[in-house]
This record gives C-alpha cells, structure tokens and sequence, in this order.
C-alpha cells in the first residue's frame, strides 16, 4: 500500500526538483503518446526540444524563441504575484487584448505622424487598457462580493468580441480592400515595436519581460509588500493581522497583473503581429497560468519556464509540420506538462511511504 | 468500587520521531469516575482516542467488561458501550438539537420519539434542553449537553470527557458534575480528562497521570493537594508566578462605548464595551470562548475598525487605525488562534518574526527586508522564550503549540508594547511554559505597560490580574479587583448558568 505522509516542512529540494520530473515525466508519457499515434517517439521528442535550438534552422527559431517567451513571462509574473496571495486572475487573455487594442489605437488615430512619442505613449495606453480591464474584477469583487476566477474569464469572452469589433469596425484599415484588420504598425515607423539586435528576436517587449521578473523577485523576496502578499496568500487572518487590508490587495494584484498583460498585448501588436485582427490573441494569457506554475510562481522560474513553454510551441509547430503530428497532440502534450507538475507537486509537502501503515 | 470495566495493559503508540504512549497500563471500576492526569503531549488524547477505537494501538491489550477489546472504529467503540464527548463539538450549527443528535445515531428513531427521549434523559440527569432549538443559539455550556445527551442515549458504560469543563463557567460546572455523580451511582464508569486540578479532587474516585506517553502514578485525588498532584504531573517543584515589584501609574489606554456587529452568522456582537487601564495594571477578561473575545481582539488589535472615539490610547483616537499604525504607538497583540493567525504555518520563524514585527523593530530599510535582522530578532526570541525548536528556519507548523504560544507572546513582549493585549495565552500549552508565559506577562506590566488578559481560565486570571471583568454575550461587565473575589462571585459575572435555574436545586 502506498500511503502520503505530510512532511513537517516543505521540502527544499523537492520544490525545485518537481518540475524539472514533470518535464522528464511529459517527455517520456508523450513519447508514449507520439509512439501510439504511429510516429517515432524518440525522434518527436527531438523535434519538439531539440531541433528549434540546436538544429539545421535553429539560427531562425533562436529568434522566435524570445518572442514567444516574452509575453508569457511577462504575463506570468504578474499572474503569479495575484496566485501567490490568492488572488486568481484568469483572465490575462482579455487584458492582453485590451492593451493591444488601447495601444494600437492610439497609433492608428494619430497615423500617419511621426514622432518620437508616440511609442513610449502606446506602451502607457497598452498598461492602462490592461490595468483598467483587471480593474473590473477587481472592484467587483470588493465591492459586490463576486468571484474573480469567474468575472475575469468571462472578461475574456467579452474582450474577444471587442477585439473582432475592432477589427471590423473602428480600427479596421481603410486602404485594406475591404480586408479585415488594421494598418500593420511594423510599417509605421514611430508605432513599431522593432527587433533590437536583428536575428535574436530581442523586441522591447523582451526587455520589459527581463525587467518584470527582476522586478518580481524585488517586490517577493525583498521588500515588506511583496512578504505581505506571500503571507496573504498563505493566512488570510494573519495577513489582516499583519497590516493588510484585503480590498487593496485584491484592486493591487488585479491591476499589477493585468497591466502586465495589456503591455505584452502591446508589445505584440506593434511588433511580431503588427495589426490588430480579430484573431490576434495567440492565448498567451491562458498558456501563462502555465508557465506561472511550472515556474513555481517565483520569478527566475517563470522566466525557465516560459523559456520552456515557447519551445514547446516552436517544436509543436515544427512536429506538425515535419511529422505531421496533429496539433492537438501538441495541446495534450503541453497539457501533460501541468498534470505532471501539480501532481509531483505533492512530493514538496508529502513524503510517499509504501508498505502497510502501522495504525 | 466494585469489579473492573476497564483494564489496559502494556499500551503503546509511536508515531513518527515521538512515542505517543508508552507500555500505559491502568483500570477503571464500574461506576467509577477516574481522572486522566497530565501536561499537553503527555498521551491523554492517544490514550482515549485508542480507547474509542479512533486510533490502532502498536501493542498491548484492552479489556473490557471481561472481554477483550479490539475497536476498529468508534461505531465498534459505541457498541461495546463506551461514548466520548469530544473538547471540540461536533455540531451543526443550522439544525436543532434532536437533528443534531439525530445524525450521530446509526438507526436514529422517528424526529418526535427521539425528542420525546431527549426531553426524559434531559429530565433525569438534570440538563434542561428543548430538542427543537438551533444549536447557534446555544450556549457553550447547552452545546455540550447536547453532546452529552447525545452519548446517554446509547446506554454507555464508559463515558469519556476530555476537558469537559474548560467552556463552562463555574455554576455549569457544577451542574455537569452533578450529572456526571448520578450517572456514576448508576454504574456508569466516567474516564475524566482534565488539567483542572481543583475540579478532580471533588469529583474523582481515583487518577492516573501520564508523562511524556508513560504512567508515572496513581492516587486517590482526595488525598492529595493540587499542588502535590501539580508536581506529579511535570514531575518536579512548581513555581508560583511573582506579581511583586508593579506600580500603577496613569491611565493610557481607553474603551468608550465600543460595539461591534458580529463577525459571524452565530458570532456574538460587542455590545457597548467600555474600559480603562492604567500603566502597569493587568486586567482580566474572564468568560466563555465564543462570547465575543475574538472580536474584542480584532477590533482592539486595529484589523476591525470601531466607530470613531471608541478607543483611545494616550487619549489619542486610534479607533480608525490598522493595526500597523496602532503597533507604532505602542498597541500590539496577540490572537487566539497561533496558526493561521497569530502565526503563519507554513511560513519560518523568521518570517513569522517579521509578520508583527517591523514597524517596531528596525527589521526593514526603507520596506526593504533586512533578513539578517529578523533572523536575529527572532533567535532574540527564541533565546529569551526558550523556544524548543532546532533554529529560526523551522517553519512555525513544526512547533508544539506551546512552543509556537512562547514564540508569538515572546515576539509581542519583545518589541516593548506600552498596552499588551492576549487572547486565550495559555490555552493548549503545557503547564511549565504556561507559568512562564505568565511571568512574561507580569514582567512586561512591571515594567510600565499596561496588558490586558482575555481568558478562560480563571483560575490564571485570579493569578496574574489586577482587575477582572467578565465578557458575556458581547457585553462586558463592570471590572472589579480580583483581590477577595469569590468563584461564585465571578461565575454570576460570567452570566450565571445560562438559564440553568431549575437544574441547580
């Protein structure tokens, strides 16, 4: 018989190990996956993790690999700030929208004007559309009582909706020949988000992503707020205790997170996407929750993990394309990743002791 | 006393890195009533639990009424005819009373019988209580005669009480014992846990005390004074607290008038509490737990505010203040609940040092965390609370309650509080360290500050309080000196017997 013993402190060791276990763990149960869907195990795998970084055109992927990365991590460490005081915001997809949408606005109601403001103005309407649209759960959940899971998931919906109305409607591109979508700013030299050193994929939106997580780390581990958001999360009466007044924890979280999301929002639209669509969201801001907790919701394993979330999807896109596998297979794949996590994640406050218990 | 009900022999029970019980042996006589003796952690719980069939002994051997006695589970316990009524009710606050005890029966009879049955053995034993009122709005005291009645029904022959009295006031205790002498005349045998000591004297034929998971004696309790049946139990000399060396100077620390609505739906709500403290007094809030002592904290504490010119500390209004601002000038406090509250469980000792302890300790620059500062302030405390615990890192969870109760008393004293407030100090904690939490207490009062005590061991507030005053359903009375208050003066305080009138006669 196997039994779980609660271990009287959470173990170091383990909280570190569990990810990098989930990861073997999905290797191995998705080569078992790819093997039963007729494809060679070893060589998906290959595919999937090694090739976009080491192979023939790895020189290309590199570059994707920080674009993709840089948006979940810059999401996930806002995220992971709201889950570390029991804060849930699940509705990063709809801030990111939102930002993008605010951003690009404002660009295309000035276009065709150059100026050197217009970008770092863009940059503060992305983080305010964000902020604004994480405000909403926010408040209702203070004032009204409502759950935020539930209110900023639905935000989502009503967001995608805004964003093909966009699309459409107001923001669509007068000289598109009736397409839908907007101006693409990649061609609107003061609106664009450009790559900063060529090949390496590095945008602004990477560096405002390595400035999260450090300013993550700061607000976590080194000063007082960042310890009360911690205690918040793990004893909401010893929090109050503490000094903290719930509401503006809860208004504080929401906000931080989804000003994060609408800047990464605003860094895609002006740079890899360029336009607003009304498939312009990717769902970064669901994959996010991901990478926020196979990183452990601390800041330097975000920035791991997000890293690793944008392989997966650089070789998922390689896997289907090169082997064919359907994308779905992909999706479970990456599912796998957070079954495995949270499941090994009780080793970190269990101990597995087999045999029969001695009652 | 007649023929043995209960023999246990060579019990033991280890659980990981403690031996909870250790080869504990001892007999229990039809229609006795036997006292089981100890400090907390000295294997009381285990020792019944194991009886009633909660937890599988390692080794040894139970026999009961001749036979023996193997329970797998308390449902096999109950059928043999042994009940327990637990410390902590297991009680549905929404349901009524014959509800209530409707669902701890395996065959439960139709609704009107059973409340028929309720109101005869209410009668019989004298524990007045109507099967049709919602147990939230009892009284600690009715909730447990709900338990009670609960266990009578079954016919036991052995009924277990752990701590049976510590949410009584003293008129309802002597009503319980005065049950529990019936039913002992009757042949039912009653295994009494308590650390009251004054309480088993009058009421027990014969005890045996456990320390450390071992008997280390027997008496007849009568025979004994509660201060021999004290050293017994730690197994060494008692000290007396010293309450010397205060004088009373100003008053710093003001209540006017301070209500409260009630924090939950069965919560009691403060009701125009008013009082005064001077420096270097120590006042006593006696009373049941659940009558509004919480709330009192929390609202005292800063983490609920109260209506402006409610309370008012060096005549200063800090009635709108968080508790962050109220520890900057000089209020600090400490809460009940250790785990989750007054501590956080999974967090280190030196983070649970920084939890209260920044604004008066210089452990932050400029709200950046100085960690080396907390770790020594919290092996500060540690040192000078002889805090049992390998080190600072030990997260708070790892800590034996009293342990964890010397780390949150000591981080409090520690930063210097002009007013102390306490709730609940020594609850749970074993009787050394209690003694020391008090002399904590009383250090701190001679040294100025004034501390104000909410407990229900009234036996620790006559010891250490200059003032008592009783809260009772959120009203708290007039203070008086605990200098020649009688216990029965003191149980009138605490609302008498809660409608109990009749049972007393």
């Amino acid at each position: 018989m196997i039994r779980l013993v609660k271990r009287p402190v959470p173990s170091k060791a383990w909280s570190w190990a569990t990810p990098l276990i989930a990861v073997l763990a999905t290797m191995i149960a998705g080569g078992i996956l790819f093997a039963v869907l007729g494809k060679n195990p070893v060589e998906a795998i290959r595919v999937i993790f090694w090739d976009p970084l080491f192979g023939p055109n790895a020189g290309y992927f590199r570059g994707q690999l920080l674009v993709k990365a840089a948006p979940l991590i810059l999401i996930a460490s806002g995220l992971a700030v709201g889950f570390k005081a029991g804060i849930w915001n699940i509705g990063a997809e709809g801030q990111y929208i939102i930002g993008a949408i605010c951003g690009a606005a404002l660009a295309l109601a000035v276009y065709p004007t150059e100026s050197a403001w217009l970008f770092p103005a863009m940059v503060i309407l992305g983080a305010l559309g964000g902020f604004l649209w994480g405000l909403i759960p926010a408040l209702l959940k203070v004032i009204f009582g409502t759950n935020e899971i539930l209110v900023s998931l639905m935000l989502v919906y009503v967001a995608q909706n805004l964003l093909a109305y966009m699309a459409f409607g107001p923001l669509k591109n007068p000289e598109g020949y009736g397409f839908p979508g907007s101006r693409n700013l990649q061609q609107y030299a003061s609106a664009h988000n450009p790559e900063l050193i060529a090949g390496t994929g590095a945008h602004w939106g990477v560096l405002a992503a390595l400035i999260a997580v450090i300013g993550a780390y700061i607000l976590m581990h080194r000063h007082i707020a960042g310890f009360r958001i911690r205690v918040a999360g793990e004893a909401p009466r010893a929090a109050r205790f503490a000094g903290v007044v719930p509401a503006r924890l809860v208004v504080f979280c929401l906000g931080l997170s989804g000003a994060l999301a609408g800047l990464a929002g605003l860094f895609e639209v002006a740079g890899p996407s360029g336009q607003i669509t009304d498939s312009f969201n990717a769902g970064y801001g669901f994959t996010a929750i991901i990478v926020a907790f196979l990183g452990r919701l601390h800041p330097i394993g975000i920035l791991l993990a997000g890293l690793l979330m944008a392989l997966t999807y650089i070789g998922g896109d390689m896997a289907q394309l090169m082997l064919s596998l359907p994308s779905a297979a992909i999706q479970v794949f990456q599912g796998m990743l957070l079954f495995f996590l949270l499941g090994f994640d009780l080793l970190t406050n269990y101990r597995v002791r087999i045999g029969r218990a001695r009652a | 006393m007649g023929t043995t009900l209960l023999k246990i022999e060579g019990l033991t029970k280890a659980y990981p890195g403690v031996v909870a019980n250790d080869g504990v042996g001892f007999e229990v006589g039809r229609g006795e009533v036997h006292a089981l003796l100890g400090e907390n952690g000295a294997g009381k719980s285990t020792l019944v639990k194991m009886i009633y069939g909660l937890v599988k002994p390692d080794s040894g051997t139970m026999t009961f009424n001749g036979a023996p006695y193997t329970p797998a589970e308390p449902r096999a316990a109950r059928l043999s005819g042994v009940a327990m009524v637990f410390q902590h009710f297991s009680l549905f606050e929404a349901l009524n009373v014959a509800e209530n005890v409707a669902l701890g029966m395996e065959n439960p009879p139709p609704m009107r019988d059973l409340a028929r049955r309720i109101r005869e053995i209410s009668a019989a034993y004298g524990l007045p209580l109507d099967p049709e009122r919602l147990v939230g709005d009892l009284s600690a005291g009715e909730r447990q005669r709900v338990e009670i009645i609960r266990c009578l029904l079954q016919d036991p022959k052995l009924l277990i009480m752990d701590e049976p009295t510590s949410v009584l006031t003293p008129q309802e205790v002597d009503i319980l014992f005065h049950t529990l002498r019936k039913l002992s005349s009757e042949g039912t045998a009653i295994l009494y846990i308590s650390h009251k000591l004054e309480e088993i004297r009058s009421l027990c034929d014969g005890a045996t005390i456990l320390r450390g998971g071992k008997v280390v004696g027997s008496c007849v309790p009568r025979e004994k004074t509660a201060r021999e049946l004290a050293e017994m139990m730690v197994g060494g000399e008692f000290t007396t607290t010293d309450r010397s060396g205060r004088a009373l100077g100003a008053t710093i620390f003001e209540v006017k008038a301070l209500s409260l609505p009630s924090m939950s739906q069965f919560g009691p709500s403060l009701r125009e509490v008013s009082l005064s403290l001077r420096a270097g007094e120590v006042l006593g809030i006696g009373g049941v737990a659940g009558n509004g002592q919480e709330e009192l904290l929390a609202t005292l504490s800063g983490e609920v505010p109260s209506a402006p010119g409610t309370v008012k500390l060096h005549g200063q209004d800090i009635s709108d203040l968080g508790p962050n601002d109220r520890r900057r000038l000089g209020l600090q406090g400490a809460p009940e609940e250790r785990l989750g509250h007054a501590a956080v469980p999974n967090m280190s000792l030196t983070d649970n040092a920084l939890l209260t302890g920044t604004v008066r300790r210089p452990l932050t620059r400029k709200g950046f965390l100085d960690m080396t500062a907390a770790r020594l302030f919290a092996e500060e405390i540690i040192q000078a609370f002889d805090v049992r615990t390998p080190g600072p890192h030990v997260a708070a969870r790892a800590l034996s309650g009293g342990n964890l109760q010397k780390f949150v008393i000591g981080r409090e004293v520690l930063q210097a509080p002009e007013v102390l407030i306490v709730n609940q100090p020594t609850w749970g904690v074993d009787a050394a360290a209690a003694a020391a939490i008090r002399q904590a207490l009383l250090d701190l009062a001679a040294k100025g500050a004034a501390v104000i005590v909410i407990s229900q061991d009234l036996d620790e507030l006559m010891e250490i309080a200059d003032r008592f005053c009783a809260l009772n359903e959120g009203r708290l009375s007039a203070p008086r000196p605990t200098e020649g208050l009688t216990i029965d003066e003191i149980g009138l305080m605490l609302g008498g017997a809660h409608g109990m009138a009749e049972a007393a006669q």
